[in-house]
């Protein structure tokens, strides 16, 4: 979505008194969106495609419409197996992260480990959850679950790997443990690597349930539209995509949100020097 | 004088048996309220000493003596301070300095009940170092110098007996080095606590220090002692002084032709 790109050229805005009252900056994500739009329907008119191919924007949102109940209903679906899998690989990450960030051997041993698990396409375990739980919420929850925690792991585990040596030496002198270093200085220093890798990790929560939904499930968008899509209702499919990604941005935002109250400091300080 | 710090002919080798040999037959011996300062060439192990010291390295061979004991883990009677002010940048300036107290036995125990008593401590400590007020700021809102002086704080608020400072000025431009030379020299006055600067400055050391300790290239060992024989208190004049100005081209001198041995 372009609504991700903020801050660029309309910021240098023109001297004309009009003009240069409004917030080009703040106002931007949403002209780029609306500009997608137009330009998409445009598109679609110039060059007249079906649309069983590509349907118009109106086209798409006249299938929000119509369809509502059932976007909606996904749309809860979709939302619930993601953030439950996201909360599951928050907790999971974060102590697989200070587990692996506590011991260089602990690190030795299960970064290949993961490396090679993360390697492995989600979408080729969904069928061994289904054997396990059967098709459904479950492995949709699962499959958010395990491709959302990986970034997580590696992001706490770096911010415990890169305490200056010389903090770790003051304290050390002093008699502190490991524990204590941990506690007083590793884990709040990695909490800005963590709720950073939040952000990247919600938005891989949502590839994991829609493909596990889109495989294997009764509900959820991603069902939804493999459904529609057999029916060659591609507009439905079309609705279907701007629902996730209007969820995939608000989840983002609420990440980003969390992130800058929690770690404010890392921000300022980096902006300090 | 009883010593503090006794050091003798100490091995300490880095990586196992075919490591580095940072230091060999190191041996020196700094008194109770001294202030001893440790120049030398580059690499020449004086991080080595540090860690020693403090025992955060136990030698292979040799023995270091920290206020009558030996060192056999890290010591807890020191405070350390280094070139990189290592502030935790989610706490405040205040609460950076009180951090400490948290880890030292003695006192991490009392801290949640005395909590008043130790914010008082460092608040004077701030005043001190000429920080007074700025304890609520948070240490990227401080100067490097300013950042520096809370550093000392931090290194202080324990009331160690030995301070060792490994280069505390060496980022610093030459005013503001000047100037927190002067609050150490009166921290130094007013506490009565032993230091050991590390430094690569001589004229640092010889405005600060009691006795100099000249170290040779790696692996190493002291090759000269000086006793600075100037006054105290000292003001900075005394750097205009021929007396000093002698005293630091002889220590130049004699790490010049340590470094051309190596």
């Amino acid at each position: 979505m372009s609504t991700v790109a903020e801050n660029t050229a309309v910021s240098a805005a023109p001297p004309k008194p009009l003009m240069a009252r409004i917030n080009w900056v703040k106002l931007a994500p949403w002209l780029y969106t609306i500009a997608l739009f137009v330009l998409w329907e445009l598109l679609v008119i110039v060059l007249q495609t079906s649309p069983t191919v590509l349907p118009a924007p109106s086209r798409v949102f006249q299938a929000v419409a119509q369809y509502w109940s059932p976007i909606w209903k996904n749309s809860l679906q979709t939302l619930y197996t993601t953030t439950l899998g996201f909360a599951i690989a928050v907790a999971a990450g974060l102590a697989l992260g200070i587990l692996v960030g506590w011991s260089k051997a602990i690190y030795a041993g299960l970064y290949p480990l993961m490396v090679g698990f993360n390697a492995i396409p989600k979408v080729a375990l969904v069928p061994i959850l289904v054997i396990w739980y059967g098709i459904g919420t479950i492995p949709a929850v699962l499959t958010a679950f395990l491709i959302s925690f990986f970034p997580i792991v590696v992001n706490v585990a770096t911010g415990l790997a890169t305490i200056e040596p010389e903090t770790e030496d003051v304290l050390r002198a002093l008699g502190a443990k490991k524990l204590d270093i941990l506690l007083k200085v590793g884990i709040p220093r990695s909490m800005p690597y963590f709720f950073g890798s939040l952000k990247v990790a919600i938005t891989l929560a949502f590839v994991g349930s829609v493909v596990s939904e889109t495989v294997a499930s009764n509900y959820g968008l991603g069902n939804m539209m493999s459904s529609a899509q057999s029916q060659f209702n591609v507009p439905l499919v079309f609705a279907g995509l701007l629902a996730l990604a209007v969820e995939g941005i608000a989840m983002y935002a609420l990440m980003a949100w969390i992130e800058r109250r929690m770690t404010g400091w890392a921000h300022r300080s980096s902006m300090s020097h | 004088m009883p010593h503090l710090v006794s050091i003798d002919n100490v091995d300490m080798r880095y990586g196992g048996a075919g490591g580095t040999l940072a230091v060999s037959g190191l041996s020196l011996k700094v008194g109770k309220g001294e202030f001893a300062a440790v120049v030398g060439p580059s690499g020449c192990g004086k991080s080595t000493l540090m860690k020693l010291v403090t025992g955060l390295h136990i030698p292979q061979s040799g023995v270091v003596v920290v206020a009558g004991k030996q060192v056999t883990q890290p010591v807890s009677i020191v405070g350390m301070a280094f070139q990189n002010p290592t502030m935790l940048p989610w706490r405040t300036t205040l609460d950076n300095i009180l951090l400490p107290l948290e880890i030292v036995d003695k006192h991490r125990r009392r801290l949640r009940a005395h909590r008043r008593e130790y914010v008082e401590k460092a608040e004077h400590l701030l005043e001190t170092v000429g920080l007074k007020g700025f304890g609520s700021k948070f240490p990227w809102q401080l100067s490097g110098g300013m950042q520096q002086r809370a550093n000392l704080c931090r290194a202080l608020i324990h009331e160690p007996e030995l301070l060792m400072l490994d280069e505390p000025f060496g980022a610093l431009d030459a005013f503001t080095r000047e100037e927190l030379w002067c609050v150490i020299r009166d921290l130094h006055a007013a506490q009565g606590v032993t230091i050991i600067l590390v430094t690569h400055d001589l004229r640092e050391a010889t405005f600060l220090a009691d006795r100099i300790f000249v170290m040779s290239a790696r692996p190493g060992r002291v090759l000269k002692e000086h006793v600075v024989p100037f006054a105290r208190p000292r003001a900075l004049d005394v750097m205009y002084e021929k007396g000093f100005n002698d005293m630091v081209q002889e220590l130049h001198g004699e790490i010049a032709s340590a470094r051309v041995a190596a």
